[in-house]
């Protein structure tokens, strides 16, 4: 039956549309109407007055850990959060185990996607074979079989010839590079900033050049070859300084951040060793998160991801050193941004759905979802005025590695349409 | 009483804290020159010693403090614990924990763990040394030599010399000078300093051994720690030993009155020579060794001591 | 003035705190057969200031001078109290135990605990011919076997009291007075005036200057 979402206030800036008005979903899952005072005969309707509708969240840098990594997290469990975060397409990661370099791999996680069925999985594949950047993936294989970009997430590929090589051969498939930026030499066994974090935790140092070095190399090796780089998960002044550069002549490249490097930094993490707070890369410096926020603002920074990175409460729960890097963000994400950016006025919403809606699609190449009739209606409905408090009870992920939990955010998803089926419906997944 | 139930890092302590430490180690030097060197203040007081790296000084000195004091202690560590066999420490402390223990004294080879293990029991935990972060019994019994050979910490200048990016000794050291009033300046070439020595505390960064010698009261020589040069951080020994070390042709630059502390143990020749490690008026390296057992034992006192009814005759 | 007692009466004015020590010596020298072999420990901090003044009235009378040391008992106490430092002073026996009549000198004796301590603490220093206790009140209530050989004063008490003993030396003043004390107070000796931890240098504790570099570590004195 189809189905009208009556006075809500829709927003897309691909259309300039900025109004309360109405929207209808036809059968096929595709959007049949938006305007005033809709017929809704012989339609479901659902009165969303006070909330938002904007084209479906994509987050482009999901780890689901499925498969080899179940006690974290599964696609179920992943998807399933991410439909509670208001996303209706995920990019997941490549560092499974196996590892996702191969199709066999990439089909297994596109059937848990499909059979859970919260969010489109958009699965991406690793560069090198066993991410060890040695030798190539088949990447061809693993694109006929849906995957949207490639990436050796976690380490990069170390050899600059190897990632030439990489970048060289992806070229012919059309998609991303995605670099995860970190010149293991530089950064060693880095486990903070380094800096006053390092010095007064007495850790080993992570310099933000181990970052800045591999953004500039990949950017470079991009020129070289023709291939798009994408720049994972930035944390400072000084590499978007030099992503800045490379598009002011010309470079084919976008970036990416995450609500943690924009709101966390390395004074967070205290005397009491938090490891929730323990991320690669890692939290920097308060002008940093600053100048990723100008970064946000100005238009360098292309997309916002979560790099949502579960583990499990025992993996955590130890000596910071041994603990494993990643923090979970995709159910706190929306709200941030909300919060920090949207709430005091740093972006508007026209630029938080680029960030989040638009240029997610643009960077894997899927069509866009406008709020217009004919596109598909993959659809986020969020209340910008409900008030909540992050706890670590309050996530539907398998772990709650959250370096968020205290926060009191305002702002949160209430309803998701995929392919115009309801999946969050009034904050609650049906599963 | 000190002002925290647990000694973790020095920069948690106070002034009062600090002097109340050393002098109730006054005490207990004088407890240590009789002939029964014990006494029954922490009698039926269980300690765990938990050495998850290889130590014999530190472990030592506080099995010792600990059994002049009458506490019951088991040493757990190494080969011994079942940390080789995949438990982790929350769990190993948990099982512990559960076996009704007073005080945890923890080393750690990771920053942060005595911290960890205080989250896992109600037990007062000792920081015995963790990673490159704090070892804060050690800054103490540094202190205490220091202040029984120069009798107040007001002014002095302190220079500490060597591998201050791999010292948790440093981390601990430094701060405590500075709460207490000296003056801290560090020697080392960059590859052995930490990115930010200004953190710490210190008032003023060398690579110039010969430059800062004659303004010291106290000179501190670390340990070059050979079993974590990691990247290489100088050519040689022989270079290091003729840049760092503190030879016999540097006395000249030295004053008169200022002494030589060493953590212990020393590799002669390299950053100390014998003529110096062995210098009767001016090395105080065994005075160090007989202060952490007087200055563990006030610590364990101190934050073991009490009872519940205070109520006396 | 302990901060929670009021001052009931007074039971001993200077006087008759004078006339005790002297009855005491008196006393020491007859059960000994002079002074001779006999050696005073007060423990701290009235016990070792009535001991000297003990110890000066032997003098007066028999003309020997007895040795007097003190005996800080903080880390032999089943009951230490919460704050515990800085007043923990300095145990100081200048001489020998082995062998001679330890007489143990307090001011109040009280449950008799402090007494048990001091027993074993004076057991760890040396093995004494005997031990005398000699205390200048007592107030009863004794929760362990102990009983003094020589008492100034029998000063019968109620629990909600505070028997204090002031002494010039210590506080200004000499007398002995009894305080009401609030439910839940102390009724311990009074605390002496301690000074506050010195902000600016702090004091070097008065000990014998053993503590030099050339002294063995650990090995036998």
């Amino acid at each position: 039956m189809a189905l009208v979402i009556k006075n809500a206030r829709l927003i897309d800036p691909q259309v300039n549309l900025d109004e309360v008005a109405d929207l209808k979903i036809a059968d096929d899952g595709t959007i049949a109407e938006v305007g005033q005072n809709l017929d809704a005969a012989g339609c479901e309707v659902r009165d969303l007055s006070g909330r938002i509708v904007i084209p479906g969240l994509m987050d482009c840098h999901v780890h689901l850990r499925e498969p080899g990594q179940e006690y974290k997290e599964d696609v179920y469990s992943g998807t399933l959060a991410s439909a509670y975060g208001g996303f209706t397409d995920i990019v997941s990661m490549p560092n499974t185990t196996p590892e996702t370099d191969n199709a066999d791999v990439v089909e297994l996680v596109k059937k848990a996607a499909a059979k859970a069925g919260f969010v489109h999985v958009h699965p991406s594949g690793a560069c090198t074979k066993d991410r060890k950047g040695e030798a190539l993936s088949e990447m061809g294989d693993m694109v006929r079989h849906g995957i949207v970009m490639v990436t050796d997430d976690g380490c990069n590929v170390q050899d600059a010839g190897m990632m030439r090589t990489v970048m060289d051969y992806a070229v012919q498939f059309g998609i991303p590079v995605s670099s995860h930026c970190q010149d293991a030499a530089l950064v060693g066994k880095g486990q903070v900033n380094e800096g006053v974090a390092s010095t007064r935790l007495g850790l080993a140092g992570w310099p933000t050049q181990g970052e800045e070095v591999h953004v500039d190399r990949d950017i470079r090796i991009g020129e070289l070859t023709g291939c798009h780089t994408h720049i994972q998960h930035l944390t400072c002044g000084r590499a978007l300084d030099i992503v800045r550069d490379a598009k002011a002549r010309g470079a084919n490249v976008t970036c990416e951040v995450t609500p943690h490097h924009m709101f966390l930094n390395e004074d967070f993490i205290k005397e009491s060793y938090d490891t929730n707070f323990k991320v690669n890369p890692p939290l920097r410096t308060k002008a940093d998160n600053e100048a990723v926020i100008q970064g946000v603002v100005d238009g360098t920074v292309d997309i916002i991801v979560t790099d949502h990175a579960p583990h499990a409460p025992y993996e955590k729960d130890r000596e910071f050193e041994l603990a494993p890097f990643g923090m979970i963000g995709i159910e706190t994400s929306l709200a941030t941004i909300l919060t920090f950016l949207i709430r005091p006025g740093v972006i508007s919403y026209n630029r938080m759905i680029e960030l989040m809606c638009v240029n997610p699609r643009k960077l894997v190449n899927l069509p866009a979802v406008k709020l217009e009739a004919g596109s598909v209606a993959d659809l986020t409905v969020f209340d910008p005025d409900f008030e909540w408090d992050v706890t670590p009870d309050c996530f539907h992920s398998k772990s709650n590695n959250s370096g968020f939990i205290g926060f009191h955010l305002q702002g949160k998803a209430t309803d998701t349409f995929v392919a115009g089926k309801p999946v969050l419906v009034d904050g609650v997944v049906a599963e | 009483m000190l002002s925290k139930k647990h000694l973790l890092r020095t920069t948690d302590l106070t002034y009062d804290d600090f002097m109340q430490i050393l002098q109730t180690a006054v005490m207990f030097e004088n407890v240590n020159e009789r002939r029964i060197k014990k006494v029954p203040a922490l009698r039926g007081r269980t300690v765990v010693n938990m050495f998850f790296e290889p130590s014999t000084r530190t472990r030592g000195s506080f099995e010792l403090a600990e059994k002049r004091l009458s506490c019951d202690t088991m040493n757990m560590g190494g080969s011994t614990s079942s940390t080789v066999k995949g438990e982790s420490l929350v769990d190993t402390i948990q099982t512990l924990d559960a076996m009704k223990v007073d005080c945890f004294v923890v080393r750690s080879k990771f920053a942060g763990a005595p911290y960890k293990v205080t989250q896992c029991t109600d037990a007062c935990v000792i920081d015995a040394g963790d990673g490159k972060h704090q070892h804060p019994t050690q800054a103490l019994l540094d202190l205490y030599t220091i202040w029984r050979k120069k009798g107040s910490f007001d002014g002095l200048r302190v220079g500490i010399v060597g591998d201050i990016a791999h010292s948790r000794v440093c981390g601990s050291l430094v701060p405590a000078l500075k709460i207490l009033g000296a003056n801290v300046t560090l020697i080392a070439p960059q590859t052995l300093l930490p990115a930010r020595p200004d953190i710490l505390g210190a008032d003023a960064v060398t690579a110039d051994l010969d430059a800062a010698l004659p303004e010291l009261d106290v000179v501190y020589m670390l340990r070059v720690q050979m079993e974590r040069l990691e990247g290489a951080p100088f050519p040689s020994l022989r270079e290091y030993n003729m840049l760092y070390g503190l030879t016999q042709d540097r006395d000249h630059l030295m004053r008169p009155d200022a002494i030589i502390c060493h953590p212990g143990p020393i590799n002669r020749g390299v950053e100390l020579d014998s003529y110096m490690a062995d210098h009767p008026e001016r090395s105080v390296i065994l005075n160090q060794v007989y202060a952490g057992l007087c200055v563990r034992m006030s610590v364990l006192y101190l934050l073991l001591g009490g009872a519940e009814n205070g109520i006396g005759d | 003035m302990t901060d929670n007692a009021n001052v009931k009466y007074q039971v001993m004015d200077a006087d008759d705190v004078e006339r005790s020590i002297t009855r005491i010596a008196h006393q020491i020298l007859e059960a000994n057969h002079g002074a001779q072999n006999v050696a005073l420990v007060g423990i701290v901090t009235r016990g070792d200031v009535l001991a000297r003044r003990l110890a000066r009235r032997i003098e007066e009378i028999e003309g020997v001078k007895v040795p007097v040391g003190s005996l800080d008992i903080t880390f032999y106490r089943d009951d230490v109290p919460v704050s515990l430092s800085p007043d923990i002073y300095n145990s100081h026996l200048p001489f020998a135990l082995d062998g001679t009549n330890i007489v143990l000198v307090d001011d109040v004796l009280y449950t008799g605990r402090t007494i048990r301590c001091a027993l074993d603490a004076v057991m760890d220093y040396g093995r004494p011919a005997t031990v005398q206790l000699a205390v200048l009140v007592d107030r009863g209530h004794r929760e362990l076997p102990i009983r003094a050989d020589y008492v100034g004063k029998n000063v019968p008490s109620s629990r909600s009291e505070a028997v204090h003993l002031l002494l010039d030396e210590t506080d200004g003043e000499t007398c002995v007075r009894i305080y009401d004390v609030a439910p839940g107070g102390h009724v311990g000796a009074k605390p002496v005036n301690q000074a506050p931890i010195p902000s600016g240098l702090p004091e070097m504790p008065k000990l014998p200057n053993r503590y030099k570099s050339d002294i063995p570590v650990g090995g036998d004195r």
